[in-house]
């Protein structure tokens, strides 16, 4: 019995210490990171961009995860609630006053050195505050575009883009009584933050507003009444696709590249996919401009769609994630892959190599991301955010009049 | 005294077996009825008591009469259309035919498909631009133009429905097949010299003992479809405005959508509570068919 006993500890040793030796000859250290794979980088661009990572710090290995984009906040606070997971994830602009209250995200505010913040554009380090504290760096710098169909526009006799929403409409309205095509604008409905993002640059050119200066709603009067009107009138004269209602972004991308739409309201990684040849049947015919502006109000508009890199709370190397985040937001790798996604540098944007093939999107980009408006900065945006989805929705399905749907998310929202 | 000890034995051997489920399904439904009664959050924070207030406040709230009548709504119209599918379907394999056996495996297909394909497939027939579906339609010409059926709070429900019944009758069917075959032979012949026709025949003959399998299948298919979350979510997420948003999704976003794991778990609770009358109705049956027996 007690040579059994014997045997049986010093196999477990012997066990042990071979486990211990092979986790003890490298000293290595192994990040989890969590990303999602849809719209901006692609997973490949993520997985070349850690690869490079890996190479030039062997002591660190990152295990990468992706999910779409609609399961990213749910995975993150599930991993968190169970106290173990990722060291590092992708939040988008909508989060960071949720998880800083929850304790989700690491503070880095003492992390980011002055030449961080001067050189990075102004706008794009709003994504990552709340209450004057950084909770990572931004990492994907997006906003929604105007793309049109250049081909068509010249057909229907426009020779530029529409500066204005009133004037968007006048040229679809041409466009569709020419029989150029059925459905001129094409737009992500769906209820779904995408359909928030379209409202909110609309929102934005009306100079409206979500909550007034007392914190009560205020996206039920003025340019947030405004912004609905406008969505469900196209939507009634036939100048939007009725389709849009279930549309994300990647239909719109397929709608519009297959020459199905005059206009279309998407991020900056529709650009180069719609001008190749490849993903794209119009490639070549593809115009990009800042979303319109309303006369006498704005010239333009833009929705801040960003989204950063931060370190969870529970992560137990937040020296090395944030080596990984400070190269991923590295200005030398965001130029490397501008392609899908345009750089969080203000000396990136004279770069001859992120400028270069797509001139036309650096010089929208410069114009929009000044103008980057807000979505709700509240640790309840979700409630807010499904409430908002449900009166766009109910409008545009004509069950309920702007008026009557967004009072009431306005009653819903104003007891969060 | 050898009696008592093959007791005490198949306790002792059911232990193990016990403190697993015990910990895998009793502790998580302990944990969730006393979290339906705090104000806890999904992270974060502390959580106090707050007594039924989560109950009376998912009572009173009009979206959750909403979602429950959509659930209804979906239960009535997926199982009704599952069982008349389904038990057409076994009579006609019941036939003798040539490649009867290779049909049988073939209707299993679509129940054995996980959901989550099944929704994204369904999602692509239904597609506004290409999907088969309104292909169909366009070509047979009952419609006009494609429509976009998840995108209508007219169709999206229903659409969600058919999908729902092509994945689910299969199982209905074999349940019915697997009745039809227990029929005896001669009471069949019986009835054919007699002179009863199909319908007599159906409703004399195979009824009686279509129907204590048939109901078992309906019940078990109620309480799945109560319970249906992944086909909707995949399909539509509870859109066109709310139009398919079931109970399921309403406990889903509550719990962490919105991070209100407290009302969550009182409705989650009420879904339980529901799912287990419609459980103990099964049961009662099952045991009533084996008495019958």
């Amino acid at each position: 019995m007690l040579g059994k006993t014997r045997t049986l500890l010093l196999s477990a040793a012997v066990l042990s210490g071979a486990l211990m030796g092979s986790s003890g000859g490298h000293a290595e250290t192994a990040l989890n990171a969590l990303f999602m794979s849809q719209a901006a980088y692609s997973e490949d661009d993520v997985r070349a961009m850690t690869a490079d990572f890996m190479k030039e710090h062997p002591d660190i290995k990152v295990n990468l995860e992706f999910v779409p984009y609609e399961g990213l906040r749910d995975k993150t606070l599930l991993a968190q609630g169970a106290g173990s997971g990722f060291d590092v994830v992708l939040f988008d602009v909508i989060w960071p006053a949720e998880f800083a209250q929850n304790k989700v995200l690491r503070d880095v505010t003492d992390r980011v050195t002055p030449d961080m913040n001067k050189g990075v554009l102004p706008g794009a380090w709003t994504t990552v505050e709340y209450s004057g504290k950084r909770y990572g760096m931004p990492w994907i710098l997006d906003t929604k575009y105007l793309f049109y169909n250049t081909e068509m526009l010249s057909k229907a006799g426009f020779s530029a883009p529409p500066k204005t929403w009133t004037e968007l409409q006048e040229q679809a309205k041409a466009i569709k009584q020419k029989g150029i095509v059925e459905y001129p604008i094409v737009w992500s409905w769906a209820q779904a933050e995408a359909a928030i993002c379209d409202y909110t640059t609309l929102v934005a050119a009306n100079q409206g507003q979500f909550f007034d200066s007392s914190g009560k709603p205020a996206f039920q009067k003025g340019g947030g009444l405004e912004a609905l009107t406008y969505m469900l009138n196209t939507e009634v004269e036939g100048l939007s696709n009725p389709h849009s209602r279930e549309y994300l972004e990647e239909d719109v991308r397929r709608v519009f590249s297959s020459g199905q739409a005059a206009f279309a309201l998407n991020w900056t990684y529709m650009y180069n996919l719609a001008n190749d040849p490849k993903e794209s049947q119009v490639a070549g015919k593809v115009g990009v401009a800042p979303a319109p502006g309303v006369e006498g109000k704005t010239e333009a508009s833009a929705v801040n769609g960003s989204m950063g890199l931060g370190i969870t709370t529970t992560s137990k190397h937040p020296d090395e994630a944030w080596t990984y985040i400070t190269y991923m937001t590295s200005k030398p790798v965001q130029e490397k892959y501008a392609r899908l996604s345009l750089p969080i540098w203000a000396a990136s944007y004279t770069e001859p190599s992120v400028t270069k093939g797509q001139e036309p999107l650096v010089a929208a980009a410069q114009k929009s991301l000044g103008l980057m408006f807000p979505r709700p900065t509240t640790p309840k945006y979700q409630e807010l955010s499904t409430a908002l989805q449900q009166a766009i929705q109910s409008t545009l399905q004509k069950s309920e009049s702007p008026e009557q749907a967004l009072q009431s998310a306005a009653q819903s929202a104003g007891g969060l | 005294m050898s009696v008592g000890w093959t007791g005490v034995r198949s306790w002792l051997l059911l232990l193990p077996l016990l403190a697993v489920m015990t910990l895998i399904i009793g502790w998580p439904l302990i944990e969730t009825v006393r979290i339906s009664f705090t104000d806890a959050r999904l992270v974060g924070g502390e959580s106090h008591w707050v007594g039924l207030a989560n109950f009376s406040k998912v009572l009173a709230s009009p979206q959750f009469h909403q979602v429950l009548w959509t659930t209804i709504l979906f239960v009535l119209i997926s199982v009704t259309a599952e069982v008349v599918l389904g038990v057409l379907a076994a009579l006609l394999l019941d036939q003798q035919f040539v490649g009867r056996s290779f049909l049988r495996a073939l209707m299993i297909l679509p129940w054995a498909l996980p959901t989550v394909v099944n929704a994204t497939m369904w999602r692509l027939i239904y597609n506004p631009d290409f999907g088969a579906f309104n292909a169909l339609l366009t070509q047979t010409g009952l419609i006009a133009d494609y429509r976009s059926w998840l995108g209508e709070t007219q169709t999206a429900l229903y659409a969600v429905c058919l999908a729902d019944v092509w994945k689910n009758f299969p199982l209905v069917a074999l349940i019915a097949l697997a009745a039809l075959q227990s029929v005896p032979r001669e009471l069949k012949a019986a009835a054919i010299i007699d002179g009863a026709g199909p319908l007599a025949r159906f409703r004399t003959v195979t009824l009686p003992y279509l129907a204590g399998p048939l109901t078992v299948a309906i019940v078990l298919r109620m309480i799945e479809a109560f319970k249906v979350f992944d086909i909707i979510w995949v399909m539509t997420r509870g859109g066109p405005a709310n139009s398919t948003r079931t109970v399921s999704i309403f406990v889903y976003q509550e719990a962490f959508s919105f991070q209100h794991a407290g009302t969550g778990a009182s409705a989650a609770l009420m879904v339980v509570l529901i799912s287990a009358v419609l459980i103990s109705t099964y049961v009662t049956m099952l045991r009533r068919q084996s008495e019958i027996r």
